[in-house]
């Protein structure tokens, strides 16, 4: 197995070289990936914000931002810079304490999750053995955060959207789990490495969707309410809530909300990414083009062709999916509360389970199909 | 080695001084709510102590089931029957809450003396590079009825809560609206299902 570009393995041995040991090397080494991340992740948000605005108006055929840059790329920076002018506004009998940790609590464990997503072999933070799980963990500290907020606010629209919010992440984290552990089975492992590594043998048509073709709706369909993105935007429906949990909030708290759930969707999509189209490998795998054009599969040129590749398939796969997300919420109109409730318990949560069994059952019976 | 064991050190030393602290604020904060908030702050600092204690799957489930469904569980029954109302000031109080600390320090004194004197056998086999194998492996051999009978505990609490939700047994005399006190949701009880 050639195993890539090994970035961190050179800048340590280019160091040790110098005379500094490994471990101080290795130190020095990881505020680059996590700044380089943290980077990523936030224009991953201005770019979203763009796309958001654009595709809403070619849907209801306006122009959208235009004037800001070329084709108002300019627009979210514009937005977010207002943010950070305005007023930080603390309202009466608030909680000033709980009002600020509550967008803290949301913000940060979407951006930890990052540390888990892979771009490439070497590519990826940390390449821990319980990967995709500590998402799922860390998504579960959310709610605690929207409860946070909603409470703090002092205000009852804000208390009925925080609990909408996280009753609402609680019941769809059940099937976004189930449909995780089918995925999980198949590969035999957590990390997403190795997920990803599974599905690289025939490039397009051993990507997971194929084989979890149930397991994959579901899993959408459960980030989706995950995220609050339309359809399963509850918690701040603006008719019957104002904004939810977000009403009493301004400036750059109301912004840590906002970037938090952008984030957020960039991360759905590439976990939808990773678990079911293929992460960073390519629809024809690169490893049969370069035997095709006769090209050693170990020369540096092509390593890092390669890398490059993979980080572009990744994040287009992700922009696909977030292009999906943007113009369901311009299209399907918002369900109500017990509609969305059971569809989570009644629809959802049994279809998983049922697919869990499938899965088991398929992989005990064609063991060299699905991942033995 | 050094600056790993180092780093563990401070680490250790941070994730303590968390724990103990946001542990002593459950209990002596009046507020309720900061209590329950608290609470989440002692399960992930639990949890960071089992990441250094290299049990990566524990940690992780710690913080799925402990802050992600038992907090917020604790957090919605809290903000779902808070009754704002004042309470009185107990007489005498001091010597309740001076009972509990002289217990509460008795005990203290008593496990860390036991923690001391017990020669522990430290394990010196190197740490597993994934700890979910054999977690799983003990899962379905020696421990198999434990874990059966867990699911069996949780599948009867869950047919418990869904009965009380539903209220489908509701006494006769809860007809009469005389005896609704302020904990009874302002609501008509539904027809029971089976008439």
């Amino acid at each position: 197995m050639n195993s890539g570009i090994d970035l961190q393995g050179t800048f340590v041995q280019s160091l040790s070289d110098f005379g500094i040991s490994t471990e101080l090397a290795k130190i020095l080494w990881m505020p680059f990936p996590m700044l380089l991340m943290l980077i990523g992740a936030t224009v991953g948000v201005l770019v979203n914000v763009w796309l958001e605005r654009k595709i809403s108006a070619a849907v209801q055929q306006r122009i959208g931002p235009e004037f800001a840059g070329p084709l108002g790329v300019l627009q979210p920076v514009a937005d977010g810079l207002k943010l950070v002018f305005k007023e930080d506004i603390l309202p009466a009998k608030a909680d000033p304490f709980l009002f600020t940790m509550g967008p803290i609590l949301v913000v940060m464990p979407v951006f930890l999750s990052y540390l888990i997503v892979p771009f490439g072999q070497n590519l990826v933070i940390t390449n821990i053995n319980t990967g995709i799980f500590l998402w799922i963990a860390l998504s579960s500290i959310v709610p605690i955060g929207l409860l946070m907020a909603g409470y703090a606010s002092n205000n009852k629209y804000s208390l009925i959207g925080g609990l909408r919010a996280a009753a609402q992440s609680i019941s769809y984290e059940i099937p976004l789990a189930l449909s995780v552990l089918a995925i999980v089975l198949m590969s035999n492992s957590l990390s997403t490495i190795d997920i990803v590594e599974q599905q690289s043998g025939y490039g397009i048509l051993s990507w997971n969707v194929w084989r979890q073709p149930i397991g994959f709706v579901i899993f959408w369909i459960s980030a989706l309410a995950e995220c609050e993105r339309l359809p399963f935007d509850l918690p701040e429906a603006e008719e019957e809530l104002v904004a939810g949990y977000q009403t009493e909030y301004s400036g750059m708290k109301f912004a840590l909300f906002y970037v938090g759930s952008y984030v957020n969707l960039v991360l759905s999509a590439l976990m939808v990414a990773i678990l079911y189209l293929g992460g960073w490998s390519s629809p024809i795998p690169i490893e049969l083009l370069s035997n095709l054009a006769g090209v050693d599969p170990a020369s540096s040129w092509l390593q890092v062709v390669g890398a490059s590749l993979g980080i572009a398939m990744t994040i287009l796969k992700a922009y696909f999916l977030v292009f999906l997300a943007i113009l369901t919420r311009w299209t399907v109109p918002r369900v109500r509360i017990d509609q969305l409730l059971n569809l989570g318990w009644k629809f959802l949560l049994p279809i998983a389970l049922a697919n869990l069994l499938i899965t088991a059952a398929l992989k005990l019976a064609f063991p060299t199909a699905f991942g033995g | 080695m050094q600056i790993a064991e180092g780093v563990q050190l401070v680490t250790f030393a941070i994730l303590s001084i968390l724990l103990v602290g946001a542990a002593l604020g459950v209990v002596l904060f009046a507020n309720i709510v900061y209590s329950a908030f608290l609470l989440g702050g002692v399960f992930i600092s639990m949890a960071g102590i089992y990441i250094l204690l290299n049990a990566d799957f524990v940690s992780a489930a710690q913080i799925l089931v402990y802050v992600g469904a038992v907090n917020v569980l604790i957090l919605f029954a809290i903000m779902l029957v808070n009754k704002r109302e004042d309470f009185k000031p107990l007489k005498n109080g001091w010597i309740r809450q001076g009972s509990t600390a002289v217990v509460c320090a008795g005990l203290f004194a008593l496990l860390s003396a036991v923690s001391i004197v017990t020669p522990w056998s430290i394990s010196t086999v190197s740490p597993l590079a994934s700890s979910v194998v054999p977690i799983a492996k003990h899962f379905f051999t020696d421990f198999l009825l434990p874990f059966e009978l867990a699911s069996i505990l949780l599948l009867m609490s869950m047919v418990g809560a869904i009965i009380l939700a539903r209220r489908d047994f509701l006494p006769d005399n809860l007809g009469a609206t005389s005896t609704q006190d302020s904990l009874t949701l302002p609501e008509r009880p539904r027809e029971l299902v089976g008439k």
